[in-house]
């Protein structure tokens, strides 16, 4: 098993016929998945090297049994096909647009809480279930298949700590990039949520970063629910404090939002935390051994 | 895009927001004669983007038109919080009978809007959250629906009797401003009730999503009115982000994550080194990308060692590598280059190098061992220029 995308994963291409959705969706087609349907209005009819493209996802599933969303399109019409997607009866939907306004994203998010879709992204490169389906931009050869769960706020810097894993023989179930915006779908929470039921998942390796308290509330939820072991890394230790502007923030969280803070919640709720991502790779290495 | 404090009172008034009469002056003289036409007593507020103004001696209260001058002169020419100020706030005194605290905020944690009211104002906001967090309300938003009055209510509920009616409408009107400029932050620290029974905002913090300016022409506009480095603006226009910091040693990746992790490498790498800035390419490294950030890297007379990180994923490092070689035709550095390739094509791109055999160029395995050679590299220049201080100021006793 995986988690989210495996080889029942049948995904439509929601702008293939841009220059980033066409590379993509061939690119996850190469690796195996299943990549049955584009879609453009205007284009419907036409084919991507052989994919045929629609002018609705609602065409698209009718005619190819599509499941899962991928997004490629500008942000100013990304919303516009999340809702699309979450209506058309798709199940997961995979935004990989960035710059899409806040506000935009937290209407989307209202509005996704009382369908059956889940969100991941957007701003972020997708996710892949090694050996079995590549739904997004993660490179599909620096993986390979096993039995580590990542989750990770970042893109290249989940490839870097993959790509480690991968040299020591330590293959992966799901790798789960969740995008960096502010507003999005699932989250640290959800991902840890879904590898602790994975029985095929024994370890998760969860990329966090400065800003927000994601990293605080998942610590919370390791320490209440997880059996999964969890080794964590922290990115921005020494990043300069950003300027603010007002209270808000701090009130909010009553967190610092420090990198500091953040590696100091995870270790209290029994995770290990990596200096380096080499050193993730070896605290993943040493658990499992 | 954090606004000034003029600029979010703009947007208030435009929203039915009631502010002090107020005039913008960029000079001593200006500053005088606004307080001279407002009459009486006035504030003089340094305009940045920035909180903490009134404990960093930002706001002065003054009572003619001379004094009006004295501080506007003083906060022109010294800055605030080491940042340049072009312009200050004369606005009116007010007769304030109680202060209060409302702001409505993204809450990443929630995924959308919170609003808060506290009936404590004119304190260090923070220090009430500690202390005593029943003294503000909080209602989530659903950004779909709005601010309902009924979450409004409940809102202003804990204020005196004779604020609330005042309070509920600043506070809807409030709401109106964020969802009108798709922004993320208004925060009005202090509103206040004056003793004539009117509510009032006194200050105006706004801050505009980046992602939604193409929605706001007059907004993004607006940037202009904003001091940015120079170097920083190079970078932006080549679509690089970067960032200056102290340190010594310059940085290049690919990915926000990737360059913050090379950072805290850097730093961990010993005591004295630390990054000189944050750079991202982005997802391409071609020649042109790379000449660019080198240029801009290097502008910086602090960098002592350059270090380039890349992961390859969809770029590849063969042309990573071919974009270096060739970016080193067009820049000249006088500093070494330790370059760091991993991932697609990686191979290929060390021997690319190895066989370019750039005098600048020091290749490195891993991150960990990039980061200690870029480190060493800095230390060990940064050693021989203070020696050689010390030597000339021996030389000159």
């Amino acid at each position: 098993m995986a988690v989210l995308v495996d080889e029942r994963t049948k995904v439509v291409v929601a702008g293939i016929t841009g220059s980033e959705g066409t590379f993509h969706a061939l690119r996850n087609r190469s690796y195996g998945t299943q990549v049955m349907a584009g879609v453009t209005p205007g284009k419907g009819g036409q084919e991507v090297e052989g994919i045929p493209v629609f002018d609705t996802v609602a065409d698209a599933v009718e005619r190819t049994g599509a499941n899962t969303s991928l997004i490629f399109v500008p942000a100013r019409f990304a919303p516009e096909a999340i809702y699309e997607a979450a209506d058309s009866g798709i199940g997961l939907i995979v935004c990989i647009t960035e710059g899409i306004p806040v506000r935009d994203m937290a209407q989307v998010t209202a509005y996704l809480r009382g369908t059956e879709a889940d969100l991941v992204g957007p701003n972020c490169p997708g996710l892949i279930s090694p050996g079995r389906s590549n739904v997004g931009i993660i490179p599909g050869e620096i993986c390979s298949p096993g039995r580590v769960g990542l989750v990770s706020r970042s893109g290249t810097l989940t490839y870097q700590i993959v790509h480690e894993l991968t040299q020591r023989g330590i293959g992966q179930s799901t790798c789960v990039g969740m995008g960096g915006d502010p507003v999005h779908g699932i989250g640290f929470l959800e991902a840890l949520e879904r590898f602790e039921a994975d029985p095929d998942t024994d370890l998760v390796v969860m990329i966090g970063e400065i800003g927000g308290d994601d990293e605080e509330r998942a610590a919370a939820f390791i320490a209440d629910r997880m059996r999964t072991p969890v080794v964590g890394y922290i990115a921005g230790f020494t990043a300069p404090p950003g300027k603010r502007m007002g209270h808000a923030g701090a009130i909010i969280t009553g967190s610092a939002g420090t990198a500091q803070a953040k590696a100091e919640a995870l270790e209290a709720a029994g995770a290990k935390v990596g200096r380096t991502p080499t050193e993730v790779a070896e605290l993943v290495r040493d658990a499992l051994s | 895009m954090d606004l000034y404090e003029h600029q979010g009172k703009d947007l208030f008034e435009r929203h039915g927001i009631p502010v002090a009469e107020r005039i913008v002056a960029t000079t001593p003289e200006e500053a005088a004669e606004a307080a001279a036409k407002l009459g009486g007593g006035v504030a003089v507020k340094v305009q940045v983007q920035m909180g903490g103004r009134g404990k960093g001696g930002g706001v002065k209260l003054v009572h003619s038109p001379e004094e009006a001058s004295r501080e506007a002169a003083r906060m022109l020419e010294e800055g605030f919080g080491g940042k340049p100020v072009t312009a200050v706030l004369v606005e009116r005194l007010v007769d304030i009978g109680a202060q209060y605290y409302a702001a409505i905020s993204l809450d990443r944690g929630a995924g959308t809007y919170l609003a808060m009211v506290s009936n404590a104002g004119g304190v260090d906001i923070e220090e009430v959250a500690r202390t005593s967090p029943e003294a503000i309300r909080r209602v989530h938003i659903d950004a779909g629906r709005g601010l309902r009055p009924y979450q409004a209510r409940r809102l202003t509920g804990h204020l005196p009797a004779e604020a609330r009616e005042g309070a509920l409408d600043l506070l809807s009107k409030a709401y109106d401003v964020l969802a009108e400029v798709d922004a993320t932050l208004v925060e009005i620290n202090p509103f206040v009730l004056l003793r004539n029974g009117m509510v009032m905002a006194l200050d105006a913090k706004v801050t505009i999503d980046d992602n939604a300016l193409f929605r706001h022409p007059d907004l993004a506009a607006l940037a202009d009115t904003f001091p940015v480095d120079p170097i920083e603006k190079h970078a932006k226009v080549a679509g690089l982000q970067y960032l200056k910091l102290d340190g010594e040693v310059g940085v290049i990746g690919n990915g926000a994550g990737l360059v913050m992790a090379t950072l805290d490498l850097v730093k961990q790498a010993g005591e004295r080194a630390e990054a000189a800035n944050f750079l991202d390419v982005g997802g391409g490294a071609s020649a042109e990308v790379m000449a660019t950030s080198l240029e801009v890297i290097l502008s910086d007379p602090n960098v002592k060692s350059v270090l380039v990180n890349i992961f390859g994923g969809i770029t590849r490092c063969d042309l990573v590598a071919r974009g270096m070689l060739e970016a080193l035709e067009r820049v000249t550095p006088e500093v070494p280059i330790v370059v760091r390739l991993d991932g697609t094509n990686a191979e290929e791109g060390r021997r690319i190098l190895a066989e370019a055999n750039h005098p600048r160029i020091a290749p490195a395995e891993t991150m960990v061992d990039a980061a200690e050679l870029a480190a060493a590299l800095a230390r060990g220049a940064s050693r021989g220029s203070r020696s050689e201080r010390e030597r000339a100021s021996g030389s000159g006793n």
